[in-house]
């Protein structure tokens, strides 16, 4: 038993600190820190920073222009990010698409997308869920009927994370109406430009605009644009959701989120005292504190058994059962510590003179509202506890 | 980063279980631990001659072992057969002596049975509660439910001595020892003192008493662990054949849920327990050692009250193993520090 990082992996943690402390505008870990809303722009400036150092593909082995580290090297890095108040990396493309290009894709899919995925010439988005098809995303409805050269879409998609600064989608559509309805998925590539596309903003909870719907009517795509089989896109999405685990746990986020729920509560006074002096308060963060203590072993076990035996197994789930909701009780905790000054709307004007609190308030209430997706997506916890029933309880 | 056991742990590890389930089989357990002296005092020498005790005692206190995965590579097999021989007073001892820079073969072979008398009727976690005297030469006090005290011989006992809390040994055969039974196995005793001659241990002990309580601290959560794996093993077993409306009970996505839920927080209560092991003797050990016991605390009841919950009216039996093995798992939380005890040291260090 030995839970220290080797030599070489405190090395290359000192490395990601130094790069971070010396590229990582100020202005984006602002952003972050606050809870602030990134734009494209905010996010294109990071990836190229990332890019240039070649450590925007974290997960990509070396041929493909990744770094090729190690489980334990993307979690030191992926920690420090977070620390550091770094945007995150959005998944699309590079977390999602490239692994799925990598393993099922052609020769010439590779040569021609993943290079375009690294310079941030293409923005993917995902095609996943429908408005019929969420947790049972196998009875998806969206058609694409092959006509010659090419497949003619027509349906509807939701979800779409950060569509509206897309230009491409990767989705999964319905090729075959009979048999198990698994077995009639196929995974297709395309062009957000092509006729007959309309993407339409989804309004969140708390008011911002981070998702979208997407509407497909007769819309043709070629029939180079589909990735592996056709009918293969079930097994595709599934290696999809079991691949790029290691940080489902978003121990890094919840270590950062924990010093700053101690900080906030230190900061404002209940009956003339800091907040975090009240047992009642302090033993509900006392109680996180323990449980995100476990879970930092958790997810070091599971990044031990994919760094010595390969691939984690179903039990990456658990990470996001326990990780989603350790989160979860953060935000909570962070909103109850403000009080009734969680209420107000985010706006400029509730900076400076007219602050009620700390620049790090204000969006406080709009981020646990948008946290409660977390046990939402990626597979609801109650989907990942179907998952942990049958493939690990083998109930 | 490695996550697995040393072979020294692995095969005492494994040799402790084959042994345990050989010899200390559920029925034979059901009827030794509820029944002076509450566990097999043949099995607990043979116990010793494969080397439990030594485990638990660096090497230049005479033992083999000490280290923090030593004593919970032995509790976590002890937990899984439900063993009630008492190894934790013996722990708590060696620890005690092994701070004293005193002779503790006797303890480490077995053949002289000590126990560690800390805790009283209103101090039954923290020292700073202590009433026990100690004044010229002599121990006056109550000592309660001390673990594995029933049979035991030798006791260490925590006392003020003025403002300063030492450790005394007093032999049994000088005090009044009640002996009994424990609701989940294996025995404990009431140790009462007046005027009873002792002889000083450790004159100024908070560390040491504080140390030992650590280690058993750490050992009750490995127990737990152990204790845990078994109970869901049985749990499992149960849900996949146990059948209602033609079906078994675990294609019931009501039961399914609950039992991922139990996994995920065997799983949380063992990452814990190995981080408590790793802090052993660093800066931090108090406050992991007290993260772990808030959550096994949390965890081993959450455990044992779903298995008998999910079992139905067979888990309410005598007869069924499961019973016995959530009695454990409740009453572990009682031990050395319940979770709220614990709760509260993990917030001490929130203030400033």
């Amino acid at each position: 038993m030995d839970l220290s990082f080797t030599q070489e992996e405190l090395d290359f943690r000192d490395e990601v600190r130094a790069f971070l402390d010396e590229k990582l505008p100020k202005e984006l870990s602002e952003k972050v820190r606050i809870g602030g809303e990134l734009d494209k722009e905010d996010m294109d400036r990071w990836h190229a920073i990332l890019n240039e150092k070649g450590w925007l593909a974290t997960g990509w082995p070396t041929e493909f222009g990744g770094p090729g580290w190690s489980p334990v090297e993307k979690h030191i890095f992926e920690e420090e990010c977070a620390k550091a108040h770094a945007p995150r990396i959005v998944p699309f493309g590079l977390a999602m698409l490239g692994p799925v290009l990598q393993t099922f894709g052609s020769k010439e899919q590779q040569d021609q997308i993943l290079p375009r995925i690294l310079d941030g010439s293409d923005w993917w988005c995902q095609g996943y869920s429908e408005p019929g098809a969420g947790s049972d995303l196998a009875s998806l409805k969206t058609r694409a009927v092959r006509d010659g050269d090419d497949y003619v879409i027509n349906g509807q998609k939701t979800w779409t994370t950060l569509g509206q600064y897309a230009n491409k989608i990767f989705c999964l559509v319905r090729t075959k109406t009979d048999g198990k309805p698994q077995e009639g998925i196929s995974f297709i590539l395309v062009d957000l430009d092509t006729p007959g596309i309309e993407m339409r903003p989804i309004k969140l909870i708390e008011g911002g605009h981070e998702v979208n719907e997407v509407f497909f009517t007769d819309v043709r795509v070629p029939a180079s644009n589909l990735v592996g089989e056709e009918n293969q896109g079930w097994t595709i999405a599934k290696f999809l959701l079991t691949h790029e685990r290691t940080n489902i746990a978003g121990v890094g986020f919840s270590m950062q989120g924990l010093t700053e729920l101690k900080a906030l509560a230190r900061r404002v006074k209940r009956g003339g005292k800091p907040l975090i002096e009240n047992p009642l308060f302090a033993a509900r963060i006392a109680q996180m504190e323990v449980d995100l203590e476990a879970m930092k072993i958790t997810n070091l076990r599971m990044l031990y058994t994919a760094q010595t035996q390969g691939a984690p197994g179903p039990e990456t789930s658990i990470l996001k059962i326990k990780g989603t909701v350790i989160r979860q009780t953060q935000n909570e905790l962070a909103r109850r510590a403000l009080g009734p000054a969680a209420a107000p709307f985010p706006s400029e004007d509730m900076f400076g003179n007219a602050a009620l609190a700390e620049p790090e308030d204000v969006h406080n209430a709009a981020t646990y509202f948008n946290n409660r997706k977390l046990s939402i997506f990626g597979g609801s916890n109650e989907i990942q506890r179907n998952i942990l029933s049958k493939a690990m309880l083998e109930l | 980063m490695d996550f697995s056991l040393t072979e020294d742990r692995r095969m005492l590890s494994d040799s402790l279980t084959r042994f345990l389930a050989d010899k200390y089989g559920f029925d034979h357990r059901k009827t030794v631990a509820y029944e002076a002296p509450f566990h097999d005092t043949d099995l607990w020498s043979e116990m010793c001659e494969l080397g439990v005790l030594y485990a638990l005692a660096p090497e230049d206190a005479g033992g083999f072992g000490g280290a923090g995965f030593d004593v919970t590579t032995v509790f976590e097999a002890l937990g899984k057969g439900l063993c009630p021989a008492p190894v934790l007073g013996s722990l708590l001892a060696s620890s005690l002596l092994t701070s004293a820079g005193a002779d503790q073969a006797g303890l480490l072979d077995g053949s002289v049975r000590y126990a560690a008398a800390i805790g009283e009727l209103d101090a039954p976690y923290d020292l700073d509660d202590i009433e026990t005297t100690f004044e010229g030469g002599k121990l006056s006090g109550r000592k309660s439910v001390i673990y594995g005290g029933n049979d035991a011989e030798v006791f260490l006992v925590a006392a003020k001595s003025g403002d300063t809390l030492g450790v005394y040994e007093v032999k049994a055969a000088d005090a009044q020892v009640t002996g009994y039974g424990l609701i989940d196995g294996g025995g404990a005793a009431e140790l009462f003192m007046d005027g009873t001659p002792a002889t000083e241990v450790i004159a100024d002990a908070r560390h040491a008493l504080e140390h030992a309580l650590d280690l058993g601290r750490l050992a009750l959560c490995a127990e737990a662990v152990g204790l845990m794996d078994a109970t869901n093993e049985i749990l499992l077993d149960y849900l996949r054949t146990r059948k209602q409306f033609g079906v078994a009970i675990g294609k019931f996505q009501a039961l399914q849920h609950r039992a991922v839920d139990l996994e995920t927080e065997i799983e949380q209560a063992r990452s814990i327990t190995i981080l408590a092991a790793s802090r052993i003797g660093e800066d931090d050990q108090a406050k992991i050692v007290a993260m772990a016991k808030n959550l096994i605390g949390r965890a081993a009841r959450l455990v044992s009250e779903e298995a008998i919950q999910m079992h139905g009216g067979i888990a309410m039996t005598w007869e069924a193993a499961v019973s016995h093995y959530a009695k454990r798992l409740v009453m572990i939380d009682a031990q050395l520090g319940d979770e709220d005890y614990q709760l509260e040291k993990v917030m001490a260090g929130y203030a400033a």
